[in-house]
């Protein structure tokens, strides 16, 4: 097998490692794909944003880029009306139950979705559905963490980050539209085995979770 | 929910019994939880937490699992289990009239348990009577055509069987 395989996105060539995720080669390369959950250390990617849809030459339908190993001779395409009204749609939803709230947030500036709606020109406060907001309550219980449940995008990176280098306190709990990120018995930061290290806080993509 | 210490240690010693005759593969995982409900009829936290250090994932992993699947509780069930039903015809009727009004009346919500042990709350898909929505399930016990009034006629018509048999219990001795 060769050491580097040749794929073209947006008619651009591009080497990339055989078997790597096109969302990673794409990204190397400063194509941007929008995404949420994917990260590269993980083997099986979650695959659970629903953003980083890509059009692939020979496919009916568009994949999500951060599944899909580069072959060579891969052709694909960034922005097509199917990837744009999926990727809208999916967006759609996720902003229908994020507490908008940018002016006050700690992300303001550094916020993925807003990274996101200025690539795809989408707006950030959804147009044909309502918002509905959780009206979770915010836990300032830890020494240096605040967590505001109600603007988490559930992407699952922070809980990643707890397992690495934390103590596993944060994991999924409940399941369809009260799914949260939540700590052992639901207990406040404060109260459960979080050390505080503030790795979640690094790899959160939005503000749900943010430094004192 | 506060359990009593009583309850804590026979919780630990009923799953620590349990885990002994599994290995730590991760598939055992959710069998043993349910094995845990069997006997005990709720997976309280310290049950969890005995879980988790056996198959070495986060409590928060297994917290995960019982908050998802409908079959697991993590409360005592009362003594009187009361279900609602929330199928197509019940909802249509005004379950949610129903669910709000046992609420309120028991002053807890659905998936907990009055401090008494004395009513735990339900939501369950249908349960098969649907001409008679909206349907309460107590126990067993099928009661069709549920009005908020007949909800405390049912409270009330408990708290007199309660008495008698109170009342029975003194004749005896």
């Amino acid at each position: 097998m060769a050491e580097t395989v040749t794929i073209t996105i947006d008619d651009r060539q591009i080497q990339a490692a055989p078997g790597e995720m096109l969302l990673w080669a794409a990204l190397d390369n400063d194509i941007y794909i929008p995404h949420l959950c994917a990260s590269r250390e993980e083997a099986h990617p979650t695959a659970s944003c629903r953003l980083c849809f890509v059009e692939v030459e020979g496919r009916p339908a568009p994949v999500p880029a951060c599944t899909l190993p580069v072959t060579e001779g891969l052709v694909v395409k960034t922005r097509s009306p199917q990837v744009d009204s999926l990727v809208a749609m999916g967006f759609e939803l996720l902003m229908s139950n994020h507490r908008l709230d940018c002016k006050n947030c700690s992300a303001n500036g550094n916020c993925e979705l807003q990274r996101i709606a200025k690539a795809r020109k989408l707006r950030l406060k959804p147009k044909n559905l309502p918002v509905l907001d959780k009206n979770l309550p915010v836990d300032d219980s830890a020494a240096n963490i605040v967590y505001d449940p109600n603007k988490c995008v559930l992407c699952g990176q922070c809980v990643r980050a707890c397992r690495k280098s934390g103590n596993g306190t944060l994991g999924f709990a409940r399941r369809g539209y009260l799914r949260v990120v939540t700590t052992f018995g639901g207990v406040p930061l404060g109260e459960s085995n979080c050390t505080n290290c503030g790795a979640c806080v690094k790899v959160c993509p939005v503000g749900a979770l943010a430094q004192k | 929910m506060n359990l009593t210490a009583e309850e804590k240690r026979i919780a630990t010693e009923t799953t620590r019994q349990l885990l002994s005759t599994y290995n730590d593969s991760r598939g055992n995982l959710i069998p043993v939880l349910q094995q845990v409900q069997n006997k005990l009829g709720y997976v309280p936290a310290v049950a969890m937490e005995e879980v988790a250090a056996h198959f070495n994932v986060p409590a928060v992993d297994v917290y995960g699992i019982i908050t998802f699947y409908n079959q697991f509780r993590l409360t005592p069930p009362g003594k009187r289990q009361v279900k609602i039903c929330m199928g197509t015809a019940c909802h249509m009727r005004g379950a949610q009239i129903i669910q709000e009004s046992w609420e309120r009346r028991l002053n807890i919500k659905m998936g907990e348990t009055t401090e008494d042990r004395e009513y735990s709350l339900e939501r369950v898909a249908c349960v098969g009577c649907c001409t008679m929505a909206p349907v309460v399930l107590i126990n067993e016990e099928v009661h069709g055509k549920i009005t908020p009034t007949r909800v405390d006629g049912l409270i009330f018509s408990h708290q007199l069987d309660k008495q008698k048999e109170k009342e029975g219990a003194a004749r005896d001795e």
